[in-house]
C-alpha cells in the first residue's frame, strides 16, 4: 500500500475546491513565495491551496496515507532519535539536523519533519507537487525549502544532509542504482538514510497492488508496477554498492479491524529500514 | 475602539479550551502538563464560580476520575470535601407509598477498590481545579471573566474574539462551553436528542440520622429521585418531575416545597428539611452526531448531554478529557498538526461510541421507569430482582460505574448484564 505517488496534481478534477467552505488563509508569511523562492503564481494559490486542502484531508482520496503517516513518523522519530543520542522526550528533537524528504509529494513527512525541530528541504520532480506542498506549509505557517528538482540534481549541487527520508520512492525509480548513488553521495559522514517500500512477493502483489488498487480502490490503479517492487535482500546488496549498510529494518503491518497500521515482523509486503555509511 | 483592536496580532497558542468549568479546566491543566500552550477562556471570574449559589449540585467521582484528578493536581484541594459512597440502593417506589423493598443492592463489599464512588459539591470540585491551575505550568494561560464573542476558522487555525477585545489563535479550539455550546454552533456541529417532559430539581436536605455513605435511588413514576451522601448529615436531592408539576413545586414557599419533599423521601433518616437554594433545569437527552471537525473538538456536555441518573455526566466528560489529551499528545510527538481531521478523527472513534451507548442506556432506563402502568412495572420488578440476585452482572453495572472497565458496554456487544 502506498499512495504517496499519485500524481493528483495532473488531474484538472483534483484541482477544484474541497466544498467551498475554507476560507483564504490568513498567514504571516506570503504564500506566493516559499522560502526558498519557489515561485507560485497569485492566479495559481487558490488552485493549489484546493490541491492542498485534498492532499491533507484524512477522509477523501488520501486517507490511506494519513492512516500510513503516524508509523512512519514513529518509526522516524524514534530511528533519528537513537542513532544520534537525542532526546525522545523533547518537543523538537531533531532540531540542528538538516533533513531531506526525497519525492515529498504534498509535504505529509516535511511538515512533521519541520515541526519536530528539523531543518527540512522537501524535493518532488513534480512541478505542481511542490506547488502544492509550498502553499500549504504557508498556510500552516511552516518554513520548508520546496525544490522540484530530483535527487540526482541536488547531490550535483553539492547538497549534505544528516537525515535523508526516501519513503515509497525506490520502487518508482527507472535507475536504482544511479538514484542511490546520488543519496549516498548527500549523506554526511554519520548520517543516516531511511527507506520504506514493498516486497516483491505475491503476498505484496496481491494486498498492496490488486487488493489495494483493484478491490479496495484505495488507490488508482496503476499507481503500482508490482515487477519493480524489490526484496529486503535485493535493496541491501544495492545499499552496498553506495558503502551504506543496513542497521535496522522492520516490517509493516495492517490490522483492519483497528483500521490502523504497526511495526511487524513481517516484511513481505511493506518494510521499511535505516541504512548508513559503511566506515 | 473594535476598529483599532480587529487589526490586532492575535495571541498564539497551541491550544485554546473555550469554557473553564468542571470538565474544561481539568482538560486545560492536562494540556499543560503534556506540555501544550494552552488558553482557557471562562465568562466567570474564578471567585464567582467558588460561591454556594453560583452551583450548588453535586458530582459523582468514579475511581478512574479521581485517579485523574490526582495526576492533575487537582485532588490534594478535594480530598477532604468528598463524600465516599458505599452503598447505592435501587428501589421502585410510589409517591407517598409504603417503603418499597431493594431490587438492586450495590455495595463496597463487592467491588475490591473501596469506595463505589465519592460525592463531591460542584464548587469545590472547581475550587480545587482552581488551585491546581494556580500552581500549573507557566504554559496555562487562564482568561477569565472574558466571553468568546466570535470565532473564525482558516487552514491554519482557530482565531476567537474575546468581549475584551483580545485575540487568541490556536491550532485546536475545544468547546468545553456546555450544552448550548457556541463554539459547537459555530463548527457546523449538529446535535441530536429530545427532551423528556421531565425536569431535575435540585436542592439540599439536612437530615437527623447519618446516610452512613449510602445513596438511594427511587424510582418513581414521575421520574428517578436520588438522595445523595454529602458531608455531615447532609444529602443531595436530585428529583425528576414531570415538567407541569416541577414548575409549581419550584414556586412553592419553604413550607410547601419541604412538605413536597417528605413526600418522597420517607423517613429512614429521621427529621429532615431542605436548606439552601434550589435548582432546576429541562431535562433532556442531546448528543452530538460528530464530536470534531477540522481544528475543533467537542467535549463534556457540549458532545453529550445524559440524563442525570446513571450519575456519570461529569466522569464522562473528564473521559473526553483524558482521551483528548492523549490523542494530542500522541500527533504532536510525531510532529503531525494537532487540529487536522486525521489526529481527531481517532478522538471521536475513542469517545463517540461510549457516549452513545450510555446515552441509550440511560434513556432506556428512564423510559422503562417513569410510568405507573401495571405490566410494566412487574415486568421491571422482575428484572431489576433479577440483576440484584446476579452476582456478576451486578458487579459489572458497578465496575463500568466506577470508570475501570473497557471502552465498550458488555449490553451492546451482546453480552449479558
Amino acid at each position: 500500500m502506498n499512495p504517496k505517488r499519485e500524481p493528483p496534481a495532473s488531474s484538472p478534477a483534483s484541482a477544484k475546491a474541497p466544498s467551498g467552505k475554507r476560507p483564504r488563509p490568513k498567514t504571516p508569511q506570503d504564500p506566493s513565495q516559499g522560502p526558498q523562492g519557489v515561485t507560485v503564481d497569485a492566479g495559481e494559490i487558490a488552485r493549489f491551496s484546493a490541491m492542498a486542502a485534498e492532499w491533507w484531508d484524512p477522509r477523501g482520496k488520501f486517507r490511506p496515507l494519513h492512516k500510513f503517516n503516524p508509523v512512519r513518523l514513529g518509526y522516524i522519530r524514534s530511528q533519528v532519535c537513537a542513532h544520534f543520542g537525542l532526546d525522545e522526550s523533547a518537543r523538537q528533537p531533531l532540531k540542528g539536523l538538516r533533513l531531506l524528504d526525497i519525492g515529498c509529494g504534498g509535504g505529509l513527512l516535511s511538515e512533521p519533519m519541520t515541526r519536530l525541530g528539523a531543518e527540512v528541504v522537501g524535493a518532488d520532480a513534480g512541478e505542481a507537487n511542490i506547488k502544492t506542498a509550498s502553499v500549504h506549509a504557508a498556510e500552516q505557517d511552516l518554513a520548508i525549502d520546496y525544490r522540484a528538482t530530483t535527487a540526482e540534481a541536488l547531490a550535483e549541487a553539492g547538497e549534505k544532509f544528516d537525515v535523508i527520508l526516501n519513503m515509497e520512492v525506490i520502487e518508482h525509480v527507472a535507475d536504482v542504482d544511479a538514484f542511490l548513488a546520488a543519496c549516498a553521495a548527500m549523506l554526511k559522514p554519520e548520517g543516516m538514510m531511511i527507506c520504506a517500500t514493498l516486497n516483491r512477493t505475491l503476498k505484496a502483489l496481491g494486498l498492496a497492488v490488486i487488493g489495494a488498487e483493484y478491490v479496495l480502490g484505495w488507490l488508482p490503479r496503476g499507481t503500482h508496477d508490482w515487477r519493480k517492487f524489490i526484496t529486503p535482500q535485493e535493496f541491501e546488496r544495492h545499499l552496498q554498492r553506495q558503502k551504506l549498510k543496513v542497521n535496522h529494518l522492520t516490517g509493516v503491518s495492517y490490522n483492519p479491524l483497528q483500521d490502523r497500521w504497526f511495526l511487524s515482523g513481517d516484511r513481505d509486503v511493506n518494510y521499511m529500514l535505516v541504512a548508513v555509511p559503511v566506515r | 475602539m473594535s476598529t483599532a483592536q480587529s487589526k490586532q496580532d492575535p495571541e498564539m497558542f497551541d491550544i485554546a479550551v473555550v469554557g473553564g468549568g468542571l470538565v474544561g479546566l481539568p482538560l486545560a491543566l492536562g494540556f499543560a502538563q503534556a506540555g501544550f500552550k494552552v488558553a482557557v477562556i471562562d465568562a466567570q471570574a474564578p471567585e464567582e464560580v467558588a460561591r454556594a449559589e453560583f452551583d450548588g449540585r453535586v458530582s459523582a467521582l468514579s475511581p478512574a476520575s479521581l485517579a485523574m484528578f490526582g495526576q492533575l493536581g487537582v485532588l490534594p484541594h478535594l480530598e477532604n470535601r468528598l463524600q465516599p459512597v458505599t452503598d447505592i440502593m435501587v428501589t421502585d417506589g410510589k409517591v407517598g407509598g409504603r417503603a418499597a423493598p431493594f431490587f438492586l443492592h450495590f455495595d463496597a463489599a463487592d467491588n475490591e477498590a473501596g469506595p463505589l464512588m465519592h460525592m463531591a459539591e460542584n464548587r469545590h470540585i472547581r475550587i480545587a481545579a482552581q488551585k491546581a491551575a494556580e500552581r500549573a505550568p507557566d504554559t496555562l494561560h487562564q482568561i477569565a471573566p472574558d466571553g468568546a464573542e466570535s470565532f473564525a476558522r482558516d487552514a491554519g487555525g482557530v482565531e476567537v474574539r474575546l468581549a475584551s477585545g483580545r485575540v487568541i489563535r490556536a491550532r485546536l479550539a475545544v468547546a468545553a462551553d456546555g450544552r448550548a455550546s457556541r463554539l459547537r454552533a459555530f463548527a457546523g456541529l449538529k446535535t441530536v436528542g429530545w427532551s423528556y417532559d421531565q425536569m431535575g430539581i435540585v436542592t439540599t436536605v439536612e437530615h437527623e440520622l447519618p446516610h452512613d455513605g449510602t445513596a438511594q435511588e427511587y424510582f418513581l413514576p414521575s421520574g428517578p429521585f436520588a438522595i445523595l451522601p454529602m458531608q455531615g448529615n447532609r444529602s443531595s436531592l436530585v428529583w425528576s418531575e414531570k415538567t407541569a408539576l416541577a414548575k409549581t413545586i419550584m414556586a412553592m414557599d419553604e413550607e410547601g416545597f419541604a412538605r413536597e419533599c417528605a413526600k418522597r423521601f420517607g423517613d429512614y433518616l429521621g427529621a429532615h428539611r431542605p436548606v439552601g437554594p434550589r435548582w432546576s433545569y429541562p431535562l433532556g437527552l442531546q448528543l452530538a452526531h460528530d464530536y470534531v471537525s477540522e481544528r475543533i473538538a467537542l467535549v463534556g456536555d457540549a458532545a453529550h448531554v445524559l440524563h442525570p441518573l446513571a450519575g456519570q455526566g461529569l466522569n464522562w466528560g473528564l473521559k473526553d478529557a483524558a482521551a483528548l489529551v492523549e490523542v494530542t499528545a500522541e500527533t504532536a510527538r510525531v510532529g503531525l498538526d494537532i487540529g487536522s481531521l486525521a489526529a481527531l478523527e481517532r478522538y471521536q472513534r475513542w469517545r463517540r461510541f461510549d457516549a452513545v451507548s450510555l446515552a441509550l442506556v440511560t434513556d432506556g432506563l428512564n423510559r422503562l421507569f417513569s410510568n405507573d402502568v401495571g405490566p410494566l412495572r412487574l415486568l421491571r420488578d422482575v428484572g431489576l430482582g433479577l440483576v440484584g440476585k446476579l452476582g456478576p452482572a451486578r458487579r459489572f453495572l458497578m465496575r463500568e460505574a466506577a470508570g475501570g472497565s473497557g471502552d465498550v458496554p458488555k449490553l451492546l456487544k451482546g453480552e449479558p448484564v
